[in-house]
C-alpha cells in the first residue's frame, strides 16, 4: 500500500520533472531561433517559401471552415435575435464572435492540425534521415537555416490566415443572415460598423492571432527537432503537437482575454 | 605540414554512462583510403563524429589538419567543415530539392560565385559521379546507389581536404557497390583528398582501401595494409574477415547456462 503510493508518487514527479525540462529546453530553443533569425531576414526568399507552405497550403481549409463557421452564426444568431425582435444586431454578433474569439481562435487550431503537424513530421524526418546533420558537417547551422525560416513564415502567416478567416465568416454570416433570412442589409452593415471597434477588437483580435501562431510554430518546431528519429518517434511526435498546441490556444486565449475585455 | 592529415590520440568517449571508445589511436595520411572497421555498435560512427566535431571527446585528442577538433571555437569549426565532406549513410539529400540543387547547395551557402560558374562546377562534379544526366531528377526518384552517388558529388562540391563515409556500401546492390567503391578510390586520387570510410563490407574495402584499422569493444583490435589483414591470424580479424558465426564476437547473447535456465542445474 505505502510502497504502491510511493510508487505513484516517485512517477508524478518524474513526470513533472520532466515536463519542465522540457519547457526549459523548450524556451532554449525559442531563444536560439530568435538569436539565429538573422540568416532568414538578410535572405528573406527563404522565409516567403515558408510562408508559402504554411499559409498559402493552409488557405483552402481556413476559407471554407470560416465561411462555414459565419453562416452558422448566421442562422444561430438569427433564432435566438428574432426572438427579441432585433435581427438587424445579426452583423454585429456575427463580426464582433470571430473578430475577438472564433477568428483567432478556430484558424490557429486548424492551423496547428494543417501546418504545425506538417512542420514537425518534415522536421521530424529531416532529423531522421540525417539532414540536420549533414547541414552541420556543412558548416550550417540547422537552426538558422531550417528552423528559423520557418518560424517567421508562420508567425507572419497566422495573423494573416485568422483575418481572412473572420473576413470569409462575416461573409458567410451576410449570406445567410441578409440573402437567405431578409435581414435589412442596410443595418447589417451599418450596425456592423458602428459596434465594431478596431482598437479594442480588431487590434486584440490580430494580438491574439499572433500570439498563438508563436506558440504553435513553437511547439510544432520543437517536437519535430526534439522527437527520437524513428518513425514511431515522428508520429508520437506530430501528435503531441496537435494535442499541446491545441491546448496551449485555448489556455492562452483565456488568459489574454481576461486581459484584453473586461467588460469596462 | 606534416603529411598525416588526421591524427586521433588516446581518445576516450563516453556517452550516457557507457565508454564507447577507449584509448583510441588512429592515423590517415593525406592521399589515403582508411577503413575503419567493426561489428555494428562497436563505435565506428560516433568516431567519425568525433572526427568531424559533432560530438566532442571526453579524453584525447583528435587532429585534423593540426587543429585540435574538440578545442575549436564555433567559427574555427565551421572553417574546419568547410575544407570537410561527408557522405551519410542514406545520402542525407535534400529532398525538397532537385540533383542540381543539392548539389549546388555548399556552393550557393558559402560561396559568391555566379550562377553560371555554379552550373560549370556542378555539372562537373556530377559528371564525375556519372550523373550529369540525372540533373533534374528528384531525390525521391532515386535509387540508393544513384542517391548516394548525388551525396558524393555534394560531399566534393567544395574541393574538401577530407572525405568522410558512413557505411557507403551497406544495402547497395553488387553492381552499386562496385561503383562506389571504385569512386572512392579514384576521387580520392584525382583530387588529392583524403578519405575515410566506416563500414563493414569487408571484401569491398580490402579491394580500394589502404590501410585498416578494426575496432571491436571501443578499442583498436587490429590495424594493417589489406595484405596483412588477409594474412591475418588475430582471432577477431579471422573471424571478421570470414565471417564465422562464433568467435571472440559470441553467437549467444550474454546469459546464465542453457541448463539453468531449463531447470536442469543443481
Amino acid at each position: 500500500m505505502i510502497e504502491g503510493l510511493a510508487h505513484l508518487l516517485r512517477r508524478m514527479g518524474a513526470r513533472v520533472i520532466n515536463s519542465i525540462w522540457r519547457l526549459g529546453m523548450a524556451s532554449r530553443f525559442l531563444a536560439l531561433t530568435l538569436m539565429y533569425s538573422g540568416t532568414s531576414f538578410h535572405r528573406f526568399h527563404l522565409v516567403i517559401k515558408e510562408i508559402f507552405n504554411a499559409g498559402v497550403l493552409s488557405l483552402i481549409i481556413i476559407l471554407v471552415s470560416g465561411l462555414f463557421v459565419g453562416m452558422v452564426l448566421g442562422l444561430q444568431g438569427y433564432e435566438t435575435l428574432q426572438t427579441y425582435g432585433s435581427e438587424e444586431a445579426l452583423g454585429v454578433l456575427v463580426a464582433l464572435s470571430l473578430v475577438r474569439e472564433l477568428g483567432p481562435v478556430v484558424a490557429a487550431l486548424l492551423f496547428a492540425s494543417r501546418a504545425g503537424s506538417a512542420i514537425t513530421a518534415e522536421i521530424g524526418l529531416m532529423k531522421a534521415t540525417e539532414q540536420l546533420s549533414a547541414l552541420e558537417m556543412m558548416a550550417l547551422d540547422p537552426i538558422a537555416r531550417v528552423i528559423a525560416p520557418r518560424f517567421w513564415g508562420a508567425v507572419i502567416s497566422m495573423p494573416l490566415l485568422a483575418a481572412m478567416f473572420s473576413a470569409m465568416g462575416v461573409f458567410g454570416g451576410y449570406l445567410v443572415g441578409v440573402v437567405l433570412l431578409g435581414v435589412d442589409e442596410g443595418a447589417f452593415w451599418s450596425q456592423m460598423q458602428a459596434a465594431v471597434d478596431f482598437r479594442e477588437d480588431i487590434v486584440n483580435g490580430v494580438i491574439k492571432s499572433a500570439v498563438f501562431g508563436v506558440a504553435v510554430t513553437l511547439i510544432a518546431l520543437f517536437e519535430g527537432y526534439d522527437a527520437p528519429p524513428t518513425a514511431e518517434g515522428v508520429s508520437r511526435a506530430t501528435t503531441r503537437t496537435v494535442v499541446t498546441s491545441s491546448l496551449s490556444i485555448l489556455a492562452l486565449d483565456f488568459v489574454l482575454t481576461s486581459f484584453m475585455f473586461r467588460g469596462e | 605540414m606534416s603529411d598525416k592529415l588526421v591524427q586521433v590520440k588516446d581518445l576516450s568517449f563516453t556517452y550516457g554512462g557507457r565508454m564507447v571508445l577507449r584509448g583510441i589511436n588512429l592515423e590517415a595520411h593525406r592521399g589515403q583510403v582508411v577503413a575503419i572497421m567493426g561489428n555494428s555498435g562497436c563505435g565506428k560512427t560516433t568516431l567519425m563524429r568525433l572526427i568531424g566535431g559533432q560530438l566532442k571527446p571526453t579524453q584525447g585528442q583528435v587532429l585534423v589538419g593540426g587543429q585540435s577538433v574538440g578545442e575549436l571555437s564555433f567559427h574555427q569549426l565551421h572553417g574546419l567543415r568547410r575544407r570537410m565532406g561527408m557522405l551519410f549513410q542514406f545520402g542525407a539529400l535534400f529532398t525538397d530539392l532537385s540533383v542540381y540543387d543539392n548539389v549546388a547547395f555548399p556552393l550557393r551557402e558559402h560561396t559568391d560565385l555566379p550562377e553560371a560558374m555554379i552550373r560549370d562546377l556542378v555539372l562537373m562534379k556530377l559528371n564525375a559521379v556519372g550523373l550529369r544526366g540525372g540533373q533534374h531528377l528528384m531525390p525521391a526518384e532515386l535509387s540508393g546507389g544513384m542517391a548516394r552517388r548525388v551525396a558524393l558529388a555534394r560531399a566534393i562540391a567544395l574541393d574538401p581536404m577530407l572525405v568522410m563515409y558512413d557505411e557507403p556500401f551497406a544495402g547497395l546492390d553488387p553492381i552499386s557497390l562496385g561503383v562506389i567503391g571504385n569512386l572512392i578510390r579514384r576521387l580520392t586520387d584525382t583530387l588529392g583528398m583524403t578519405s575515410i570510410v566506416v563500414t563493414h563490407d569487408i571484401q569491398e574495402s580490402l579491394r580500394i582501401v589502404d590501410y585498416v584499422y578494426f575496432i571491436s569493444e571501443g578499442v583498436v583490435e587490429a590495424a594493417g595494409t589489406p595484405a596483412e589483414i588477409k594474412a591475418s591470424e588475430l582471432p577477431y580479424v579471422h573471424q571478421f574477415v570470414h565471417g564465422e558465426m562464433d568467435g571472440p564476437v559470441p553467437f549467444h547473447y550474454p546469459s546464465s547456462t542453457y541448463l539453468a535456465d531449463l531447470g536442469f542445474a543443481q
